[in-house]
């Protein structure tokens, strides 16, 4: 896991779904076919609307048309991002869109799980909304050394939480991959 | 160490004879369930980190029910039954309900409860949100991702944060024309879409013993609206009942110790509850009948885990018999038994099918269907600013196909009555 996350900022409201993430419709392709897979970066946040998508203004596509990738690698959304459905899908498109992280003061259970468990981005928990002091195209740092995150258009700092009991998983890059490095699975069960 | 229902199952799962909230365990799988939409990716993942020869860690143990996108012509879902297919045959799994045989059956969380697989004590790890459902049950029964789902597919386990207990007691008789969908849109609404994040939401109370089983269920598929990782409701009587007719395998009724301990304790009185609704666009947004009943609706919708089992067929017709519906209405069966128990169950000489087709609804077949909008061709599915209210579970922006339509959910009974009305209407001006 890297010390540091430096990217553009992607900045949502609370209650963000994962049919907004990405709309069931979607859910038919394959994760796996290296092409239909970037169809979940083409369609990831489009469920958003379009007044709330990109926030402070709005009406900001988070893809461009016709693109995979984003160019926003980093989330700000307000609290319970990720409520919903199980669908891993969700993480899978953020990361397939090149989100390497999200921070929010807080998750929806199963999204931040799915987030953990398949190693696809890192679920940052805030302490407060930060959905006030960040618009979307600003440059964020994410500093899980000194824990916090620093907007570079004005120069301010906010406290993240420790990733606590899961930092392990994180750090592992996953479920399988702990599960290796502690010794609950097999190296040679790997294809 | 005194415990809840819920920590004393995750306790005998982690062959540990003490747990307590917040401490993470591993936990043995007595039932994973996936589905079309899960399945094929969760496959994937269990081949890619197995091996493609790898077997699953117990073939009996392993329930696939194909159930959302079923009767449509999109090439990549009907691609995904033939994944599952596939799998399967190869490893000669034996609970496939497949599609277009005597055994498929349709909604997943139903299917489970009318196959025998809800037991009380029981551990189910399920790749869908609402596999919550099996609380009413007594069983622990969580929704889960593709990733952990692969996992348990080739070990059995699973790690476990285990979670507090929220305690929601409904005590005393509730009113008629209160369904259970009522009830946990008012519980939702009181403490908001992360109010239970984490947590176990318990029912309780005798308002809660004298529900049927149907009922239980609705108030624990709900629970993840409100965030929370389980729902539970003590098994009894009327739980041992169902779970009997429909199985042998064994079953372990746990129950609270006196001195358990609750994360919060909330009290209902059943006589104050009302029909309620949640308003676009958040299961969380409540209000009662009585305070929106002017506002308009262009489409009806009955169906999903939540509101399209037997019993919630059987209110809607009480008020649908001998009416005319003023808006477009949906009618979906959870499951083909429901399906064939709405043709031979007769009210006054005609069966709950016909009542429906002669109030004018459009009967859809046994599957997910509009629930959660889906391919363009679904049944139900909104593709423009329709106006719906459904007994469906979820009302996020374009969670029933288009995201310029708005859904209201309510109980069967409130969505029936609308229905003929064209707006919000209270049910008991229909029931006598
Ligand atoms: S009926 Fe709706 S909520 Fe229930 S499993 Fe199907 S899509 Fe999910």
């Amino acid at each position: 896991m890297q010390n540091k996350i430096l990217g553009r900022v992607y900045v949502l409201g609370e209650d963000i779904d994962t049919d907004q993430i990405i709309p069931a419709a979607h859910l038919v392709y394959s994760l796996e076919d290296p092409d239909e897979r970037k169809k979940y970066g083409e369609y990831a946040l489009s469920g958003v609307p379009a007044a709330l998508a990109g926030l402070p203004n709005g009406n900001m596509p988070f893809i461009e048309k016709g693109k995979s990738h984003s160019e926003f690698s980093i989330i700000i959304a307000a609290k319970n991002f990720g409520c919903g459905s199980s669908r891993e899908h969700a993480p899978a498109a953020l990361e397939i869109a090149g989100v390497k992280a999200v921070i929010t003061p807080s998750y929806a259970r199963i999204f931040y799980r799915n987030a953990v468990d398949g190693g696809f981005l890192i679920p940052a928990e805030s302490e407060k909304s930060l959905v006030d002091y960040f618009k979307t195209g600003d440059q964020a740092e994410l500093d899980f050394i000194n824990k916090n995150v620093t907007n570079t258009r004005t120069g301010e700092s906010f406290s993240v939480k420790e990733l606590g009991q899961v930092s392990q998983i994180i750090e592992a890059g996953g479920i399988f991959e702990y599960a290796r490095i502690s010794g609950m699975l097999q190296e040679n069960t790997h294809a | 160490m005194p415990m809840t229902i819920t920590e004393k199952i995750l306790a005998e799962h982690a062959g540990i004879t003490g747990v307590s909230p917040g401490e993470n365990i591993w936990v043995d799988t007595d039932i994973l369930m996936t589905h079309d939409v899960c399945g094929p990716p969760t496959i994937g993942i269990f081949k890619q980190q197995f091996g493609e020869k790898a077997s699953v860690f117990d073939p009996e143990k392993v329930v696939i029910i194909p159930d959302h996108y079923i009767f449509t012509n999109d090439k990549h879902a009907n691609r995904n039954i033939d994944i599952l297919r596939d799998f399967v045959k190869e490893h000669n799994l034996p609970n496939y309900y497949d599609v277009g045989t005597e055994r498929y059956k349709g909604v997943c969380h139903i299917a489970l409860a009318e196959e025998g697989w809800t037991r009380p004590g029981n551990v189910l790890f399920g790749t869908d949100s609402h596999t919550c459902t099996a609380g009413a049950f007594g069983q622990f029964a969580t929704g889960i991702g593709n990733t952990d789902a692969a996992f348990i597919l080739g070990t059995g386990k699973l790690w476990v944060k285990v979670p507090e207990t929220m305690q929601f007691i409904i005590d005393g008789e509730i009113p008629p024309y209160v369904m259970a969908k009522d009830i946990i849109l008012q519980i939702i609404g009181d403490i908001g879409v992360d109010g239970a994040s984490y947590r176990t939401m318990e029912f309780a109370g005798s308002g809660v013993e004298a529900m049927s089983m149907e009922e239980r269920m609705t108030l624990c598929n709900m629970v993840i609206e409100a965030g929370g990782k389980n729902g539970i409701i003590a098994a009894d009587a009327t739980t041992e009942e169902y779970v009997k007719a429909r199985t042998d395998a064994p079953y372990k009724i746990f129950r609270n110790d006196a001195d358990a301990k609750f994360h919060t304790t909330n009290y209902y009185k059943a006589e104050d509850l009302l029909p309620m609704v949640a308003q676009p666009h958040s299961p969380d947004n409540k209000a009662s009948v009585r305070d929106v009943q002017s506002e308009k609706v262009t489409r009806a919708y009955i169906g999903s885990c939540t509101g399209g089992k037997f019993s919630d067929f059987v209110a809607a017709a009480e008020i649908l018999k001998d009416q005319q519906v003023a808006v477009e209405t949906f009618i979906v069966p959870a499951t083909t038994e429901i399906d064939k128990l709405l043709r031979t169950t007769q009210i006054n000489g005609h069966s709950l099918m016909q009542i429906f087709e002669n109030a004018g609804a459009q009967i859809g077949k046994p599957s997910c269907a509009a629930c959660l909008g889906g391919p363009a061709d679904t049944f139900g599915r909104t593709h423009k600013d329709e106006i719906c209210i459904s007994t469906t579970n979820r009302n996020f922006p374009g969670r029933m196909g288009s995201k310029s339509s708005q859904v209201y959910l309510a109980s069967p009974y409130t969505v029936a009555a609308s229905a003929l009305t064209g707006k919000i209407t209270d049910p008991q001006e229909f029931l006598n």
